[in-house]
């Protein structure tokens, strides 16, 4: 679904490449997890895997960028809308309607559908980030939370096949954050093929592969298990496990089980407490 | 240093603050924390003047602040934004710290300046333009152009929030320095680990009023009040309750407490 092949971008003017030598694959309905520190090239990634890099955004692109079989380079910006949707940290940077309705209509508008099409996709794509009765509601006066499931619904209405979603909750509440990744979570459960960028590594843990990138290169790529292994490394270059990861590692490194977890379900049964169900 | 006393406030909307009372010892560290909406930002304003109380006291010192203006209550109380944008409008580093103490008509201004810079590594971006600062920087020009006019009292807004892991890091060095020299700091934050690093006492507050104030592991402890304000512990602290060690933030401590019950 989404093919790199040995990337590398540099902004114009500048002597440094901000990514290098990039090769990963994304298949269909694949979870891919993407972090690293700040400065580290991850939302030049997100903005090339819709083609705003190199197309809007100018500068030096080597190596091949395939989104569903078809080379970036070939296709407009427009046009890869259609089957990837970008969210930004910001969601304020991408909502501009007076209303909700409105918001999430001006995607398929522009594509040309049909009115009657255009409502269903709008109360399904509603429904699916738990928004329903805010259609008539002005997007400004939502929380942060709430702007950024509008921001997602809007994309959801362009019935994309693929969602990138760049550091989609580092100004949200706990709660709101939470709420987010189940939406992502069940959208992925559903078949769309997701990446996520994320500077807390919590919300990744339960990606199917995570990229771990620093200094514009990727310096790890696996599942969750085997990069969550590397958690002293992690930290070296500025990257937080979550911390039942870390303490789980502790207790590797000490002998006290064979294997890292990942939730607190995984540690109970990992170190064996009894009756856990009761527990939880 | 400061004492609240059943301070109440009503906004237009209908949403109050009902009957908060609190006291904050010089050189604590409180956090006061709590779900959007629950009153913090409000309580916070009312603390620097911004909003006044519709009923009760704010004592600064022993002085009630009701005589106080915002400029006054300013040179005790500083208070770092949440989005350092909104607080960041001059056109290099040095001239956005060298504001507050102009304004103040302060002596010596280069050298506190020059000072401040030091403590938050900033030193080195003074002839810069502050938008051309990455996030984290610009948080902590944030707290020096507050710093630099050398309050008792710090009040910091979610002071991590979108930060990575270093800059974190590297923010909470600088606050621990500032409990060293005595500061008085109140953090309003989401962060637990934060919170858990940063400070022994915690305020918990829902719909206006506060329902907990205690030390951290206390609060936390409590089953019915997490209940209540629908705060979410952090999977660690989770574990370490199951486990039956109670609420641990820190993986380290929870290690430890492991490998002494399991050797």
């Amino acid at each position: 679904m989404i093919e790199f092949e040995e990337v590398s971008f540099r902004y114009p003017g500048n002597r440094d490449h901000v990514l290098r030598d990039i090769t990963f694959h994304v298949k269909k309905g694949e979870f891919l997890g993407i972090s690293g520190p700040s400065g580290s090239g991850k939302s030049t990634l997100c903005l090339m895997m819709n083609g705003i890099i190199p197309k809007t955004i100018e500068g030096e692109l080597s190596g091949e960028i395939y989104i569903d079989g078809e080379n970036i380079k070939e296709k407009e910006v427009y046009e890869v809308s259609e089957k990837l949707g970008l969210i930004l940290q910001n969601p304020e940077s991408q909502l501009f309607s007076m209303t909700v309705e409105e918001e999430l209509a001006f995607g398929p508008e522009n594509l040309g559908i049909k009115r009657e099409e255009i409502e269903e996709r709008i109360s399904w794509a509603l429904e699916l980030v738990g928004m329903e009765k805010f259609r008539d509601a002005f997007p400004h006066q939502l929380s942060g939370g709430e702007k950024q499931k509008i921001a997602i619904a809007s994309l959801l209405t362009m019935k994309p096949e693929i969602l990138v979603l760049d550091e989609p909750t580092s100004n949200l509440d706990p709660k709101s954050r939470i709420e987010i990744f189940k939406i992502v979570k069940k959208l992925n459960k559903k078949g769309m093929t997701v990446v996520v960028v994320e500077h807390e590594t919590d919300f990744i843990s339960s990606a199917d592969k995570i990229l771990i990138l620093n200094d514009g290169k990727i310096v790890k790529y696996g599942t969750p298990r085997e990069v969550f292994r590397e958690a002293d490394y992690l930290k070296h270059v500025g990257i937080r496990v979550p911390e039942i990861v870390e303490f789980s590692n502790y207790l590797l490194k000490g002998g006290y089980v064979d294997d890292i977890f990942l939730s607190v379900s995984e540690a109970l049964e990992v170190l064996n407490v009894k009756d856990r169900e009761s527990m939880l | 240093m400061l004492r609240i006393e059943n301070l109440c406030y009503e906004y237009e909307s209908g949403f109050k603050l009902k009957n908060i009372s609190f006291e904050v010892r010089e050189g604590e560290s409180i956090a006061i924390i709590g779900e959007n909406g629950s009153g913090k930002t409000t309580l916070v304003k009312n603390l620097i003047g911004l909003l006044r109380p519709d009923s009760g006291k704010i004592f600064l010192n022993g002085e009630d602040t009701s005589k106080m203006s915002v400029a006054e209550i300013a040179r005790t109380i500083g208070f770092v934004f949440q989005n350092p944008d909104n607080q960041i409008f001059a056109s290099s580093v040095k001239e956005e710290v060298s504001f507050g103490p102009k304004n103040l008509g302060m002596d010596n201004i280069e050298e506190k300046v020059n000072d401040v810079l030091k403590k938050t590594d900033l030193f080195k971006y003074r002839d810069k333009h502050p938008f051309k600062l990455s996030g984290g920087e610009k948080q902590r020009l944030a707290l020096a152009s507050i710093l630099v006019m050398n309050p008792k009292i710090l009040i910091l807004d979610e002071p991590t929030s979108g930060l990575d892991l270093k800059n974190a890091v590297k923010l909470m060095k600088i606050v621990k320095n500032l409990q060293k020299e005595g500061k008085t700091i109140i953090l309003i934050t989401h962060d637990m680990q934060l919170v858990s690093d940063l400070c022994e006492r915690v305020i918990l507050m829902k719909s206006g009023e506060i329902i907990a104030d205690g030390k951290i592991k206390e609060v936390f402890n409590r089953e019915s009040l997490l209940e209540k304000t629908k705060i979410e512990l952090p999977e660690i602290a989770k574990l370490s309750k199951i486990l039956g060690f109670g609420i641990i933030f820190d993986p380290k401590e929870l290690y430890e407490k492991w490998r002494s019950l399991n050797d």
